[in-house]
């Protein structure tokens, strides 16, 4: 790692060079200062083809896997013999066994998605709303609370929420995962959008009060058309996490229809038959919504993490 | 209290008034309604989702018996080495490298820019899909690391997954493929909040290259580095999917965690209260860990 190290300590003052000293021409071609900044550069192309090299080799292993034909999966090579789209083709019109309720799935994890964010979207602003700008008493507190919860993590509550769950007959229920989705976003949202609401003045609401406004006027009016920024950035947030999450609709949902497709993806992990063509084309099936949501909204959803800190 | 109920007694309106008064702080009649309504859906879902379900794993984890029986599991002990590894590791590799490839990213140019686009990849793709690429990617007989060793180095790879420490190994790799691009972005953002002035001030003053690293950037964003191991720690802690995707908790149960072993406990054993049992023992490190950042994140809040 020794050459991170030296990038980095470097790359502070190369930074500062190009932004706040336009005109650096100060040591005129000194060798010494020429051969560092190339060695210096020369080292950070090898630092980004190793990064390269490591973020991309699974992605790359999604993509070959895919494009070959169930023989070819079991070779040695590094690049498909033959790539063709065909296993996006099978899965796409469901045409394997291992397939055959595909659209189904995809449609359970969309609706778990989208459930899940605007629910999170509309407990989260209410509650923000209520503790924010209406400064109900004791509000603190339910700030706190939400803190504690965004400290516990999920997989820490599957038995007992899957016991539950059971007893409330919610099994192979959908809102059985919205609800815990819902459980596990809120706090993160509740969190940004009082950092986020502390921006916008409590004099707007004052005076919007003084000429009559409800509090429900207050909110749909001037709270939410003025939280949009934070409002998509935790949108994002939380349809990512609902498509992130495996644990809980793997132990709720077991029936063909209510399944997702990351569970029915995993079914065959571990076995010999796995068509691991099929899975790897289900699986970037299954990447694109999140990766085309998160490049479409990348600097709102960093503006909106910086803003509550460092939450993750 | 009771005594002073007894001065009130006389005065119950004005008793009840008061007690209003403190419960509804500026609000007035309606408004005070209004955001009673507002609030009360998050107080149910805590309720229901997060208090209800931590009382009812506490009591399905009260008994002592169940520890004598957990702690003499050849298999839980493994688990807790594995987790020790899988946190110490997982965590602070992440965290350290995170640091320093965000001062790496700071660098200037579009082609820094287009890295940092391809870098954050792994955190955009959803965890099952990127993970069960890597699980056949490590296969021993046809996966895609011992395909390349092969056709670069002529090296026999190992298989990956059918031996303990190297299959602990690859589920902390996978670990940080997946998780690192995030903390490098929100360290990023701390290092972009410092003032320029004060790197071009230390630069003036003669601080460059390391100096300037360990005298002016690291204290500055100590505190969020600190935070966010923290906070990386108990994430760790409570990871599921990554050990299940890659190892499945194999060769032979033995490279669990404890969030996975749980799991197993509770459904391949049949045995709930085994599994809630498993959970809890993580509680002499989940406590401090959540009062310490409680009180950390409160803070940062403002800080930030």
């Amino acid at each position: 790692m020794s050459v991170t190290t030296a990038e980095v300590t470097t790359h502070v003052t190369t930074a500062a060079d190009v932004r706040l000293t336009p005109t650096p021409p100060r040591q005129q071609k000194h060798h010494s200062v020429r051969r560092s900044r190339y060695l210096t550069n020369a080292a950070a192309l090898v630092l980004a083809a190793v990064l390269v090299v490591w973020t991309l080799a699974p992605i790359y292993n999604m993509v070959m896997v895919a494009l070959e034909s169930k023989g070819d999966v079991f070779s040695d090579h590094i690049w498909p013999t033959k790539p063709a789209l065909d296993s996006f083709r099978v899965v796409l019109t469901q045409s394997h066994w291992y397939l055959e309720h595909f659209w189904r799935q995809f449609g359970n994890s969309f609706y778990i998605g989208v459930m899940t964010t605007l629910l999170t979207l509309l407990i989260g602003s209410l509650t923000s709303f209520s503790i924010g700008r209406m400064r109900i008493r004791h509000g603190w507190l339910v700030s706190n609370v939400s803190l504690l919860t965004y400290v516990i993590p999920a997989s820490f509550l599957a038995i007992p929420l899957y016991r539950i769950m059971q007893s409330y007959r919610l099994a192979n229920n959908l809102w059985a995962i919205i609800a815990v989705e819902v459980t596990f976003a809120t706090p993160y949202a509740i969190i940004v959008f009082q950092e986020f609401g502390r921006s916008i003045p409590l004099e707007l609401d004052e005076s919007a009060r003084l000429d009559g406004a409800s509090p429900l006027q207050l909110y749909l009016r001037i709270y939410l058309p003025l939280m949009a920024p934070a409002l998509v950035a935790i949108g994002t947030y939380a349809f990512l996490l609902a498509w992130n999450e495996y644990l809980y609709q793997f132990l709720l949902l077991s029936s063909d229809n209510s399944m997702t497709v990351p569970v029915a993806l995993a079914r065959f992990l571990n076995s010999d038959v796995a068509p691991w063509n099929y899975m790897m084309a289900t699986a970037i099936i299954y990447a694109v919504p999140p990766v085309a949501l998160y490049y479409a909204f990348r600097s709102r959803m960093r503006a909106g993490l910086t803003m509550g800190g460092v939450k993750g | 209290m009771n005594s002073a109920s007894a001065i009130d007694i006389g005065r119950p309106a004005i008793r009840r008034e008061a007690r209003w008064h403190a419960w509804r702080g500026e609000l007035k009649g309606s408004e005070y309604t209004w955001a009673l309504a507002f609030i009360v859906p998050y107080i149910a879902v805590f309720f229901v989702f997060v208090a209800y379900p931590v009382v009812y794993g506490l009591w399905m984890g009260s008994a002592a018996s169940l520890y004598k029986e957990l702690f003499s599991d050849p298999i839980y002990q493994s688990t807790v080495v594995n987790t020790a590894l899988y946190l110490a590791l997982a965590v602070n590799v992440k965290m350290v490298l995170a640091l320093l490839l965000s001062g790496f990213f700071m660098r200037p140019g579009w082609w820094m820019q287009a890295l940092l686009l391809i870098y954050v990849l792994p955190w955009a793709v959803p965890l099952q899909s990127g993970f069960i690429s890597i699980h056949w990617m490590l296969n021993g007989e046809w996966g895609f690391l011992n395909n390349l060793l092969y056709t670069l180095f002529h090296i026999e790879g190992p298989s990956w997954l059918n031996q303990r420490w190297l299959a602990l190994g690859s589920a902390i790799a996978s670990h940080i493929w997946k998780q690192m691009p995030f903390w490098t972005v929100i360290l990023l953002a701390g290092r972009m909040a410092i003032p320029l002035e004060i790197r071009e001030t230390a630069k003036v003053d003669g601080a460059t290259g390391l100096r300037s690293f360990v005298h002016i950037t690291l204290p500055l964003i100590a505190n969020l580095y600190l935070t966010c191991t923290l906070l990386s720690t108990i994430f760790t802690l409570g990871d599921f999917g990554t050990v299940y995707f890659i190892t499945g908790g194999g060769p032979a149960n033995l490279t669990h965690v404890l969030a996975t072993l749980g799991i197993r406990n509770a459904f391949d054993l049949a045995d709930p209260r085994l599994g809630v049992a498993a959970v809890m023992s993580a509680l002499p490190l989940m406590i401090p860990l959540v009062i310490v950042l409680m009180r950390r994140l409160r803070t940062a809040e403002v800080q930030l």
